[in-house]
């Protein structure tokens, strides 16, 4: 167990989870999930539509709560009710359907929930600190005082992970966070995971890109219809990571792949 | 960029933290603030606007009619008047800002007079405790509609339409064969409702409070902006602004004073308006109320606890339902079986939609329960003074109130397209 210390996987785990499952109805959306997450690493979730990333992200956060299993949190056993339990714990959430009030402006999403002096908001100072916060993530946001509902898709992500920051977690979960950005702002939230793992925190993050997840993951662990199916260093070959996302080495990536290259056009050879 | 750097020099060399985007464009000086305001009006976002106007073209109208509508002591009767249903109507303000809806609050006002009269003229309870007691049942019948909503999933609409007709029965059972209870001429609360008069000095004291919260506010405000750079209002704007204010505010009351003066009834109303405006402005708690009326599940993602929000809001909505039906016993010296019933229930809601609270939730002020309770009461109030019949007073109230629904469903399109909404 403690062979090698600097090693992040010989850590202990600050989240752990064991043998989850989550049905809805009939369906079994999650069978016997096994997760580690240790800090100061980037464990990325990848799997195909439908494979249970969303939902297991959504147990994490206290959304829905988990059929069966235990999840534990620095070692003890947790159970969380309601998103604010996650809170609590240190759990952030920037969930894919970004969870912002639009009637609300971007000072009053960021500290939704977590309002300064409860009794007479102190306005300044939240706006101070929102300032800051964009102003890390290189963040382009007109104005603080305009309703969310004012801004492109990419400001308002960029305001989700904002708001999740601002609690200072332990471990921060990423929802699709590049799905909706343009390339730099896709560069900064990248840039921005790194720094948030260099200080000691885990990140999940969840993509589709394999390419923003090699470019940042330490882990990479594979879902497939509900169940575990791999768990990939970031050197693993593209084959074997679609392979596992889809269930067979013979897939519709690897077929195009083959007959891409039997025509003579190999990969990265098109004019 | 650090924050502390710039404390105390308001030059420009580094931008201020919330201007440092050059695309946007900031209003400067007053004709900035005036062209930010019509661009603000241009694209849905209306605040008291229409009400405002409505409220002028009502007096112009109703005066040219009958030139004592405009007679001191008719505005005088008018708050007292207004004072009864804005507090109920405040109550519904709650309960829109979270997109849900009370339709029972005229039954409840009903059942708070009547508890006034059985608890404290038939039973001989002490004054204090009967009202407590109203308020108690009203806080109490609120949380059962939460907790229904909540709970069950019964949609307000339903509960409250269905606590509409128990509770109108609740108050018909409690009067009795009689019908009706008098309370007692002479009675602090009867003088309450009916006679009790701000001394003239006092009611000019208070008329500066607004102005002058107004500059000490912004001026504090403004000083706290400034050494944390970020851009901060003029002194002449708020200057400008709590002279209007001031203004104004002494003008009414010196017009009021001409004939009675102020009620302390409307007093204890705008009391009301104030201290709820706090509470949606400045608390945590208000800004929950706007996050779950705005969208429940990202409030709820946030660790808002959303039920009790939920039973917050139905709770003091009715509490101020109770409150109302007290301040109505008050003001018609009796308890009867006719309180609370006919436009008592759709003025409260009108006057909260009219006033600019969205019946779509997640938008409104406490203001609106004030300025809407004034339009619908003007419109009462002349109506009376011109001899016409109750049915042409409920048709014009609610043709009144669909067109300020319309104007607000038109405003909300507007808001969404020119992503304000």
């Amino acid at each position: 167990m403690t062979e090698n210390p600097t090693d992040p996987n010989r850590t202990e785990p600050i989240l752990s989870l064991r043998g989850v499952s989550k049905n809805f109805g009939a369906v079994s959306a999650l069978t016997d999930i096994d997760l580690d997450i240790h800090p100061g690493e980037i464990v990325a979730l990848v799997g195909d539509n439908g494979a249970g990333k969303s939902t297991l992200v959504k147990i994490l956060a206290g959304v829905h709560q988990p059929t069966s299993g235990t999840i534990h949190f620095q070692g003890r056993p947790v159970t969380m009710n309601e998103p604010a339990d996650a809170l609590r714990l240190g759990i952030a959430t920037v969930f894919q359907d970004l969870a912002l009030c639009e009637n609300l402006d971007v000072v009053a999403n960021i500290f939704l929930g977590q309002e300064k002096n409860a009794w007479h908001l102190d306005e300044v100072a939240m706006e101070v600190r929102s300032w800051e916060l964009l102003n890390e993530l290189a963040a382009r946001i007109p104005s603080v005082r305009e309703p969310i509902a004012s801004l492109s898709g990419g400001q308002r992500q960029t305001v989700a992970i904002a708001r999740s920051l601002l609690l200072e977690p332990k471990i921060i979960m990423l929802d699709e966070p590049t799905a909706a950005l343009g390339v730099a702002q896709t560069a900064e939230v990248l840039n921005l995971v790194e720094r948030v793992r260099d200080k000691g925190l885990g990140v999940v993050m969840i993509s589709h890109n394999m390419e923003d997840v090699r470019a940042v993951a330490d882990r990479i662990v594979v879902l497939r219809l509900g169940r575990n199916n791999g768990v990939f260093t970031p050197d693993a070959s593209n084959e074997e990571l679609v392979g596992a996302i889809t269930g067979a080495v013979d897939n519709a990536v690897s077929r195009r792949a083959s007959r891409l290259s039997s025509s003579g056009v190999g990969e990265g050879a098109r004019p | 960029m650090s924050i502390q750097q710039k404390s105390g020099n308001p030059t420009m060399q580094t931008p201020q933290l919330d201007r440092a985007d050059t695309r946007v464009r900031h209003a400067e000086g007053i004709g900035g603030s005036v062209g930010a305001f019509l661009d603000r009006v241009r694209s849905g976002d209306l605040g008291s606007l229409p009400v405002i106007i409505g409220l002028i073209v009502i007096w112009t109208v109703f005066t040219s009619l009958n030139p004592i509508f405009l007679s001191p002591n008719n505005l005088v009767n008018l708050l007292f008047d207004c004072s009864t249903v804005g507090v109920i109507s405040l109550g519904i303000v709650c309960v829109l800002m979270l997109g849900e809806i009370d339709l029972s609050v005229g039954s409840m006002s009903g059942v708070g007079s009547a508890l006034i009269g059985v608890l404290w003229v038939n039973m001989g309870v002490p004054l204090p405790i009967a009202v407590g007691g109203a308020l108690a049942l009203g806080a109490t019948i609120g949380a059962a509609y939460a907790l229904l909503r909540t709970h069950l999933g019964m949609p307000s609409f339903v509960s409250t339409l269905a606590g509409l007709l128990a509770l109108l029965g609740l108050q018909l059972y409690m009067l009795g064969s009689t019908g009706s209870i008098n309370l007692p001429y002479g009675s602090s609360i009867v003088d309450f409702g009916q006679l009790m008069i701000m001394p003239a000095w006092l009611s000019h004291t208070l008329a500066l409070l607004p102005g002058l919260t107004l500059l000490v506010m912004g001026l504090r405000t403004r000083a706290k902006r400034q050494a944390a750079n970020l851009s901060s209002s003029s002194v002449n704007g708020l200057l400008f602004r709590a002279a209007v204010a001031t203004g104004g505010f002494e003008l009414a009351v010196f017009y009021l004073n001409q004939g009675r003066g102020v009620p302390w009834m409307f007093g204890l109303f705008v009391l009301l308006v104030v201290v709820m405006n706090y509470a949606f402005v400045r608390t945590k708690w208000g800004r929950s109320m706007k996050a779950v009326g705005g969208n429940a599940e990202a409030a709820r993602r946030s660790g808002i606890n959303v039920t009790r929000i939920y039973l917050s809001a139905f709770m003091l909505c009715s509490f101020f339902a109770s409150l109302g039906g007290v301040l109505s016993a008050a003001r018609l010296a009796s308890a009867s079986q006719q309180a609370g019933t006919g436009d008592v229930n759709l003025n409260a809601i009108a006057a909260a939609v009219i006033g600019g609270t969205s019946l779509f939730g997640g938008r409104g002020s406490a203001w609106s329960a004030l300025l809407g309770i004034i339009v619908i009461q003007s419109i009462a109030n002349g109506l009376t003074l011109l001899n016409l019949s109750s049915s042409l007073r409920y048709m014009i109230t609610g043709a009144v109130l669909a067109i300020a629904v319309i104007v607000d469903s038109l405003a909300r399109q507007s808001r969404v397209s020119h992503g304000r909404a």
